[in-house]
């Protein structure tokens, strides 16, 4: 039992930041129905951003994840205007593809300047731990979680209650009609961009300090596993996002603590493959029709 | 007409010649050992980018997840080869591979093919990434490790033999009643429905037919480069028959044929300047997004090039 609180403690951590990545993909998802193949790299770019400051300029963990997310947000934007606006107009799959172009340009743009060794994260925070009822809880993922529910707090304020907001929403349920309501759609769609690379960004950093270490391809596979996750919970939809993030975590800490570590990567994707199957709309999608 | 048309017999001679020149190159020692590499590998690749077009490009079922089922198709033939090295053995793991791969198509594709787009693209990736932690995982296949000293005896005759037969085998699938249907099914799949066309029936059999090729492919690099381990058929392999496809033209096998022969090039050029060639690569891959998202080809095929000369010829007597 106690074993069991303790992998559920360390998934609700990993989970938080999945959720934050996932929350990028949904948002991205649900405006212009791309998977956003980038937005794992943009998450890497945040932790080498983290990094950066901490290492270099001494600041502490608060001012890393802030400038951190400001970077993602700009790199986010820049993404969105130069490869993915020119395609608007084309097929899915031709954007899919540049999607995937950005991120192994991404990647091995980021190897070229800072080479492709594994970097250790400097300690920003404290490494203390603290017993309650024999589960070990350290203060890092303390941080990591309270941070994940501020950030995923201020999204939904942001989404619900701003303008900007609505007319994420707007565009969300129909691009056409909300532009002829006088929403400007590229503007909104850029703003989703940046909301989604921040969170992403902050993330990048928790990460880092989570695991203690960063290479250029780190994003590729927590990209994978928040897009799963996203999908878990039901792709467009915010609070899905972040309870599959969360779930994905939990599942992911549980099968290496119970099962092999090996299998954990398969048994995220097998689930995605039962959901896909059993529930393709996610927990908490919404029924859509097919349209005639 | 039957099979003796002036088209088929222009084929079949346009085919012995191009295994002609590239004979003749080779006992004349001009080719080098790194040439023929690069033409077995020319051909792996054509064999999976056009049973991948099948699949995305015909049947307009989009899949991340190509590279799993070559790596079945690699496992199941070096196994049999480790077990049997003999031709016969090697030709009896290709087909087992091919047909071992089209089975896990047929299992993985009967649930996943009601999901539609990129549901399905990541249903696929999703399974592709199963499949080679299980590989990774089990002991037959060698784990992390992988299998080594495969008997070589893919040569550059039987990657050739089966690039054509691959080729010519969907070539003519697409132009059977079954492969109009999936055409249909890409197109509108309600309509096609409507039609009285079993949509799953053939997007099963798209996708087996697709993966049959896939593992053969996988079978050929299996023989041919002696050496598998799971990290070979990871998400980016699969992304570069994607590539592939994409850059000739969905929908195009002539394109499909020649974008595997660039491409292979250009990656077998870059590979002198290792620090900037996956960036070149993504560079150039968003570059024709951006620019000729049709790709190379589009849907049209060097017959139909020929035929509009052709008839173009007709007019002006």
């Amino acid at each position: 039992m106690e074993t069991f609180v303790q992998q559920l403690v360390n998934g609700l951590s990993l989970g938080s930041i999945y959720a934050l990545i996932a929350l990028g993909y949904t948002m991205v998802y649900g405006i212009i129905k791309l998977i956003n193949f980038a937005h794992g790299d943009v998450y890497m770019l945040g932790a080498y951003v983290g990094y950066a400051v901490t290492t270099f300029t001494g600041l502490g963990f608060f001012p890393a994840i802030i400038i951190s997310m400001a970077a993602c947000a700009v790199l986010g934007m820049l993404i969105e205007r130069v490869a993915y606006k020119p395609l608007r107009a084309s097929s899915r799959i031709a954007v899919l593809i540049t999607a995937i172009g950005i991120s192994l340009l991404l990647e091995y743009v980021m190897m070229y300047f800072v080479g492709p060794e594994v970097r250790s994260y400097p300690d920003v925070l404290s490494k203390q731990h603290f017993e309650l009822g024999g589960v070990v809880v350290g203060v890092q993922q303390i941080y990591i979680v309270v941070t994940a529910v501020v950030l995923m707090a201020l999204l939904q304020f942001i989404v619900k209650n701003t303008k900007r907001g609505k007319a994420m929403r707007a565009v969300s349920i129909d691009a056409d009609a909300a532009q002829l309501m006088g929403i400007d759609v590229n503007r909104t769609i850029s703003f989703t961009f940046l909301l989604g690379s921040a969170l992403a960004g902050a993330a990048g950093v928790l990460v880092g300090i989570y695991y203690n270490s960063i290479d250029p391809l780190m994003g590729v596979m927590p990209g994978l596993k928040a897009f799963v996750a996203a999908v878990f919970g039901g792709i467009g939809s915010i609070p899905g996002a972040m309870i599959g993030g969360v779930g994905i975590g939990v599942i992911e800490t549980l099968v290496s603590g119970y099962g092999s570590s090996m299998y954990r990567d398969a048994a995220v994707f097998a689930l995605l493959i039962v959901i896909l199957i059993v529930r393709p709309r996610g927990l908490l999608g919404k029924q859509t029709g097919e349209k005639l | 007409m039957g099979m003796i048309t002036k088209k088929n017999i222009l084929i079949l001679l346009s085919i012995v010649a191009t295994f002609a020149v590239v004979q003749v190159l080779r006992t004349m020692n001009i080719l080098t050992n790194f040439h023929e590499i690069t033409l077995a590998l020319i051909c792996i690749n054509i064999i999976l980018a056009v049973s991948l077009n099948l699949i995305t490009g015909f049947t307009g079922q989009f899949s991340l997840g190509h590279a799993g089922f070559m790596s079945i198709g690699a496992y199941t033939c070096a196994l049999i080869l480790l077990k049997y090295p003999t031709m016969w053995g090697f030709l009896a793991g290709i087909i087992a591979g091919g047909i071992a791969s089209a089975l896990v198509g047929i299992i993985i594709g009967l649930p996943t093919l009601r999901l539609k787009g990129d549901y399905l693209a990541i249903a696929t990736l999703g399974m592709a990434e199963i499949i080679r932690v299980i590989f990774l995982n089990i002991e037959i296949t060698g784990g992390a490790a992988g299998l080594a000293s495969i008997p070589r005896i893919a040569n550059w005759f039987w990657m050739f033999f089966f690039a054509v037969i691959s080729v010519v085998f969907i070539n003519n699938f697409i132009k059977s009643s079954p492969g109009r249907a999936c055409i249909s099914i890409r197109e509108d799949e309600i309509a096609a429905e409507s039609m009285g066309i079993n949509s799953t029936k053939y997007k099963v059999m798209s996708f087996a037919i697709g993966a049959f090729f896939a593992g053969i492919g996988g079978g050929l690099y299996a023989s041919y480069f002696f050496f598998l381990k799971p990290n070979l058929f990871g998400f980016l392999k699969s992304i570069d028959m994607l590539v592939i496809v994409v850059l000739g033209g969905l929908g195009s096998l002539t394109g499909s044929v020649v974008a595997a022969v660039l491409l292979t090039l250009l990656t077998t050029f870059l590979q002198q300047f290792t620090a900037v060639r996956m960036i070149l690569y993504a560079l150039l891959l968003v570059v024709i997004m951006i620019f000729r998202p049709k790709g190379i080809m589009g849907t049209s095929e060097i017959t139909d090039l020929l035929g509009r000369i052709g008839r173009g010829k007709g007019r002006v007597e």
